[in-house]
């Protein structure tokens, strides 16, 4: 029997999204795809999951892989590349938000992320990704690592939310986030390549960029509404 | 603190200073806005008072307390509670310690938060991490062997709180019954039989929450600040 590397116990505590750290008022635009019908069963949902992995899930994966490297002369610059590749305030709002809950949960396990930057240099309301890359460096993971969580969390918060929405079969959302593995292990592995190829903190133009004016538009006209079940 | 934290291992987690947290939760329709909207009418004027609060859809209750002007707006808090109001108060207390945090900064003088859960069923009940104190509220008209059911709201509340004692003849309870099975499964701890709609005052339950906030100032508000994160990496 081969033994799992070290710190895989602390890669599924940061992937459990049960880690109490405000996930699960986030919907990442599920709800919204639901109110718009654009998601209405199982098969439309795991449409809508690739779709995420493959613009919010790789630019989170990188941004993550990108914040194990942090100091804290560089936080400002990639909290700003985080803003430009999140166009939409509804959905920096919603990253920061959960950068905060996760950053109560960091504090109160690790003294800080490493000898060169603590946490209270992250500012208030960091970006999620941010404060995840900063935990997985506390736990002793790497960029790769950190680049998996995020990824797999940008397919599994909407998951969990749409099983809720549509009182879909958990076994059918499950098996449709279970069936992605292969795309969020490629996503991370790619994001992750980047991030450690670049030099920080200006070639950390070159962490992915992906956008989705769709998500984007979905964020914002959820926002807007006085009736939400999710905060996004 | 600092770097001594004394025998305890989780001091962290124990918060000292700070207004009273005061937890509210309760099956739907039991009163809870109601209560919540009668402690701040009764006591808004001597004590500093905000509340957050945990609806379906967001700001259905905030909209009702609002809307009887009970506290200024600013000091009315609504959080999204993602279609589960019990993983707000208890699993996962994230969006709620945001919402007190802020009101927190926002008001340096508060003396009481209420947090009101959204409704749910008998097993609700709120983290110690986000109240210090909480209240759970049933209603005659819910039936009277909801005290003998149980749950964690009933039986492990600091304040048992049964509503609408004016409608007992009207639906059959029997007040006697309730408040018998209500002191056996609580061990002694006070229960509060009123009827908000002839005491708009809640008189039993401010009495109650003016005690706790004295119990509280003497033996938490007074003590040093939060301590820092243990080590453990």
């Amino acid at each position: 029997m081969t033994a799992p590397p070290a710190g895989v116990a602390a890669l599924l505590a940061l992937a459990d999204q049960r880690l109490p750290s405000g996930g699960h008022v986030h919907s990442g635009g599920v709800e919204e795809a639901v109110r718009g019908r654009l998601v209405t069963d199982g098969p439309s949902l795991r449409a809508f999951l690739h779709r995420r992995l493959l613009s919010v899930g790789r630019v989170t994966a990188g941004l993550a892989a990108a914040a194990v490297g942090l100091t804290a002369a560089t936080v400002a610059r990639l909290d700003a590349e985080a803003d430009a590749r999140t166009p939409s305030p509804a959905q920096r709002a919603a990253s920061r938000a959960q950068g905060r809950g996760l950053l109560r949960l960091a504090r109160a396990s690790w003294v800080g992320p490493h000898v060169d930057l603590a946490w209270a240099d992250l500012g208030a309301r960091p970006h999620h990704p941010l404060v995840l890359g900063c935990a997985a460096r506390a736990a002793g993971l790497g960029a790769g690592e950190a680049a998996l969580v995020a990824a797999y969390l940008a397919v599994t918060g909407p998951a969990t939310a749409a099983q809720r929405l549509l009182g879909l079969d958990p076994v059918e959302v499950a098996v449709a986030t279970l069936d992605l593995g292969a795309d969020v292990d490629a996503v991370a592995r790619a994001a992750a390549a980047v991030a450690v190829a670049a030099t920080p903190p200006s070639g950390w133009h070159a962490v992915p960029d992906d956008g989705d004016p769709l998500l984007d538009l979905l964020a914002e006209r959820h926002a807007a509404r006085g009736d939400r079940l999710f905060a996004s | 603190m600092g770097l001594f934290h004394g025998d305890d291992p989780h001091a962290h987690t124990v918060r000292t200073g700070g207004p009273l947290r005061v937890g509210i939760g309760g099956p739907v329709g039991s009163g809870k806005t109601a209560l919540v909207a009668a402690l701040c009418r009764t006591l808004s004027d001597r004590l500093s008072i905000a509340v957050v609060t945990n609806d379906i859809y967001t700001t259905e209750d905030a909209e009702f307390l609002r809307r009887n002007a009970v506290l200024p707006d600013e000091r009315i808090s609504a959080v999204q509670t993602g279609c589960c109001p019990h993983t707000a108060i208890r699993d996962d207390i994230t969006a709620n310690l945001d919402a007190v945090d802020d009101l927190v900064e926002r008001f340096a003088d508060l003396d009481v938060v209420l947090v009101e859960s959204g409704g749910d069923n008998l097993t609700a009940s709120f983290s110690k991490g986000l109240v210090d104190v909480q209240v759970f509220v049933v209603d005659v008209a819910g039936g009277d062997k909801v005290p003998r059911k149980g749950g964690p709201g009933v039986t492990g509340a600091d304040l048992l709180v049964i509503n609408k004692r004016d409608l007992a003849p009207l639906v059959g309870a029997d007040l006697d019954v309730m408040t018998s099975d209500a002191d056996r499964v609580r061990g002694g701890r006070p229960v509060a039989l009123v009827s908000l709609r002839e005491d708009p005052a809640a008189g039993p339950v401010v009495d109650w929450l003016l005690a706790e906030l004295e119990h509280h100032r003497v033996h938490v508000a007074g003590a040093a600040p939060a301590g820092a994160p243990h080590a453990r990496a």
